[in-house]
């Protein structure tokens, strides 16, 4: 769908910042870089800015400094609507389209596309297998579905027009633990067969540790540190380090509290 | 009985103004669809049109019918006939409904389904009309459904401009301190309100998104 060139960055931040109207500061001087292939973690707490991150990328926002640049080009520069054509985009609320069937959800991107139905059709079939749903929910709407099944439409949507990039914001977050957790596994097996670039907005570090090939982390709108789920256990950064021990308390309260 | 025979005796009259009176009620519900829906979606889209838009349209809201007429009668072009001035009058009242509903049904469909869409690289007009009027579109016809019921009773006044409909019957009824032409007005009126309202409030609820 794009021109795509081998080597350098596929997702680049240069000094960008993001302010609002009214001049509150949500992103400052961000320099970060994304590699091909790789699952960049957004980590942080709400309001660090995460999410505002992950929107200037697709063009939801624009910087108010700095420059984005995606596969070389600057963002500001290119088509928005090709642009966000060529980004696949999954959220949290999921937000299928409650007056379209299953199919026409997936198949909407491709459908403005212009792809023949029997193109659409098949491509549908494909990505519902993928995603590990029944063809036969095809014809259902949204309301239907359980939260579990919607995230995977969610999910099938985003990759109908095969985007190389794939923008993902608490994808799995609303969902109970044993339903998020056999996505995050589904998402891994997926994610090695497809080798998208994708760039993951979490709060929870088990899922940054878990899903990630790199973990940012983020708070009050700075990049703090950029490490690998291992480097990150180890490191010395006040704030990594108060994470993972939040994440370990958690788990030692539970140990400790029939001895006492 | 007595009013039973007048109506019979006085059906084919009766027929004929209440076409004429659905003349008036359907060509003003049709403006005002056509002038309330952008209107609606224009102030849905960009907030600083909501204030003045809906603004305009509830102060015309206050404005009492007969005044209105009044208002309405140097206008040129207008003024010249009655039938004009009425279906004018009767577009000003409907709009309201209209542009408030377009309104409300576009902000209330679900921000992350707008979001979803946005994302997913759907142009503006895209967005429009495959998402948010869909979504939008019993809210929008229940608004229509107040206008058209509104119309049907505000209509009969307009025969007191000459411009015809089941007013006539009723002006002339009580000009004439007879009740069953006043009966003979109001209830076909009433009949067409409340046919009006059943028939578009189903429609509203085929059309409600699941």
């Amino acid at each position: 769908m794009q021109t795509i060139s081998t080597n350098g960055p596929v997702i680049e931040f240069r000094d960008v910042l993001y302010m609002l109207p009214n001049g509150q500061m949500l992103l400052q001087s961000l320099n970060l870089q994304v590699q091909r292939g790789e699952t960049l973690v957004l980590l942080g707490r709400s309001g660090s800015g995460k999410t505002t991150t992950l929107k200037l990328i697709n063009r939801l926002l624009n910087p108010s400094g700095g420059e984005v640049r995606v596969n070389g080009a600057p963002t500001a520069e290119s088509d928005v609507i090709r642009l966000r054509r060529s980004i696949g985009y999954v959220i949290q609320d999921v937000g299928l389209f409650p007056h379209f069937t299953v199919e026409r959800n997936i198949g909407l991107v491709p459908r403005i596309e212009g792809w023949s139905s029997d193109r659409i059709h098949s491509r549908v079939e494909e990505l519902l297998q993928m995603v590990g749903l029944d063809r036969e929910i095809a014809s259902r709407y949204p309301h239907q579905l359980s939260g579990g099944q919607r995230q995977r439409v969610g999910v099938a949507r985003a990759l109908a027009a095969d985007p190389s990039i794939l923008l993902m914001d608490e994808p799995f977050g609303a969902l109970d633990a044993l339903t998020r957790d056999q996505l995050q596994r589904e998402f891994l097996s997926l994610q090695q067969r497809l080798n998208k670039t994708v760039v993951f907005v979490t709060h929870d570090l088990r899922e940054a540790l878990r899903l990630g090939s790199r973990i940012a982390l983020m708070e009050a709108g700075r990049l703090v540190t950029v490490l690998p789920p291992q480097d990150f256990l180890r490191s010395t950064d006040s704030l990594a380090a108060a994470y993972v021990q939040a994440f370990g308390e958690g788990l030692n309260s539970v140990a400790t509290r029939g001895s006492e | 009985m007595n009013v039973f025979h007048f109506f019979l005796q006085h059906h084919e009259e009766i027929l004929e103004l209440t076409m004429e009176h659905l003349w008036l009620v359907g060509i003003s519900t049709l403006l005002a669809v056509l002038i309330g829906i952008p209107l609606g979606i224009v102030s849905a889209h960009w907030p600083v049109w909501n204030k003045p838009v809906l603004g305009t349209a509830n102060i015309i809201q206050t404005i009492p019918s007969l005044a209105l007429f009044g208002f309405l009668l140097p206008v040129p072009w207008i003024g010249a006939r009655a039938d004009r001035l009425a279906i004018l009058a009767l577009t000003l009242y409907a709009l309201l409904p209209v542009i408030r509903n377009t309104y409300t049904g576009i902000r209330g469909v679900d921000p992350s389904v707008v979001e979803a869409g946005r994302g997913m690289g759907l142009t503006g007009r895209q967005l429009l009309f495959q998402v948010e009027l869909p979504l939008a579109v019993s809210v929008i016809l229940s608004g229509i459904r107040v206008a058209v019921v509104v119309s049907v009773g505000l209509a009969t006044i307009a025969a007191a401009i000459g411009a015809g409909g089941l007013g006539e019957f009723i002006f002339r009824g009580l000009a004439m301190v007879n009740n069953q032409l006043i009966l003979a007005g109001a209830v076909p009126a009433a009949v067409l309100a409340l046919s009006a309202d059943f028939g578009l409030g189903w429609l509203e609820r085929r059309l409600q998104p699941r």
